[in-house]
């Protein structure tokens, strides 16, 4: 790197710390999400939430969702036909938190001709109170059919279930073909 | 019939199928990196146990955690155990919870209602 290019970079690295303390991010991770990288985030969590004397509640709940969050998407980031592709099982995983939540936000690219079909599950999670809820969770269970990759198709409504609230969820147009997919789960450190 | 004993991890349970000491247990923390590889050898050995089981049957879960992959494979493994009952074999499965645990009980509670099957609901203290 020449001077000039050092500078930026410092000035990158500064800007960047400086925002995840505004955001009070306390994970951040890009890449390929594995079984590995799943233990690691979450006892990580685990042992911070310990350390802060996070109540048990929370700390199942928080460990829930960022399982489930993790899992969706090493099983679901777009692989467009190819294993080797640049964004398969790949995203954005981060943990925030603030004084009265936790948030777990997750990121990645999926195909625009998914977002239709991923559109319409989440907005069945969301219509439903926690008995739906509860019913949705026995049915998948009994009727659905784990995929290739170990999916049950029980990852968003356990979440919804956890958290007691609604999916937020956010899809920004990349291309003509993809789409980034943000899901951000908060977990109330009060209840 | 031989037995089945899994030391548990940080990520797959502790898993006893000793049909000769009558222990038949599955507690810990369950999610695996490959659910159904974990859990195929568990349930082939339901099926055989299936075709000649002990008088009776106590089955115990004491989970702390599992994933969601891991609720279908558990109701798998409930639905043999639902299958034998309905085969006419007595059976009964017990299901412990951290005391402080409402989303156990209730995971506990929701698979009871799935199968028919005795139940039982047991609360222990974590130490």
């Amino acid at each position: 790197m020449d001077k000039k290019n050092v500078r930026g970079f410092l000035e990158f690295v500064y800007d960047f710390y400086k925002s995840m303390k505004a955001h009070e991010i306390t994970l951040v991770y890009e890449g390929e999400i594995t079984h590995q990288i799943t233990k690691a985030f979450t006892s990580l969590t685990e042992s911070n939430m310990a350390k802060e004397e996070e109540s048990n509640t929370v700390q199942k709940k928080v460990f829930h969702v960022m399982v489930e969050c993790l899992q969706n998407i090493s099983k679901h980031a777009d692989s467009f036909g190819s294993d080797d592709f640049l964004f398969a099982g790949r995203g954005i995983f981060m943990v925030s938190k603030g004084d009265i939540e936790y948030h777990v936000t997750t990121g990645n690219v999926i195909e625009n001709a998914k977002i239709e079909e991923l559109t319409r599950i989440l907005d069945h999670i969301n219509v439903l109170d926690k008995e739906g809820l509860k019913q949705l969770y026995k049915t998948q269970m009994r009727e659905g059919r784990l995929s290739e990759k170990g999916g049950a198709g029980l990852g968003f409504i356990d979440i919804a279930r956890k958290t007691g609230r609604k999916l937020e969820f956010h899809f920004l147009s990349i291309d003509e073909e993809n789409s980034f997919f943000i899901l951000t789960s908060t977990i109330s450190r009060t209840e | 019939m031989n037995t089945i004993k899994i030391m548990g991890t940080d990520d797959t349970p502790t898993v006893i199928l000793d049909a000769e000491n009558e222990v038949f247990e599955i507690s810990g923390r369950s999610l695996p990196e490959d659910v159904t590889a974990f859990y195929e050898p568990i349930i082939r050995w339901l099926d055989d146990y299936a075709s000649n089981p002990n008088t009776k049957t106590i089955f115990t879960f004491k989970l702390v955690y599992f994933n969601t992959a891991s609720s279908k494979l558990l109701l798998d493994i409930l639905m043999k155990l639902e299958q034998m009952h309905e085969d006419g074999k007595d059976m009964l499965i017990r299901w412990y919870y951290p005391e402080d645990d409402e989303d156990m009980q209730e995971a506990g509670e929701e698979y009871a209602d799935i199968v028919d099957v005795p139940f039982e609901q047991v609360s222990y203290t974590l130490n």
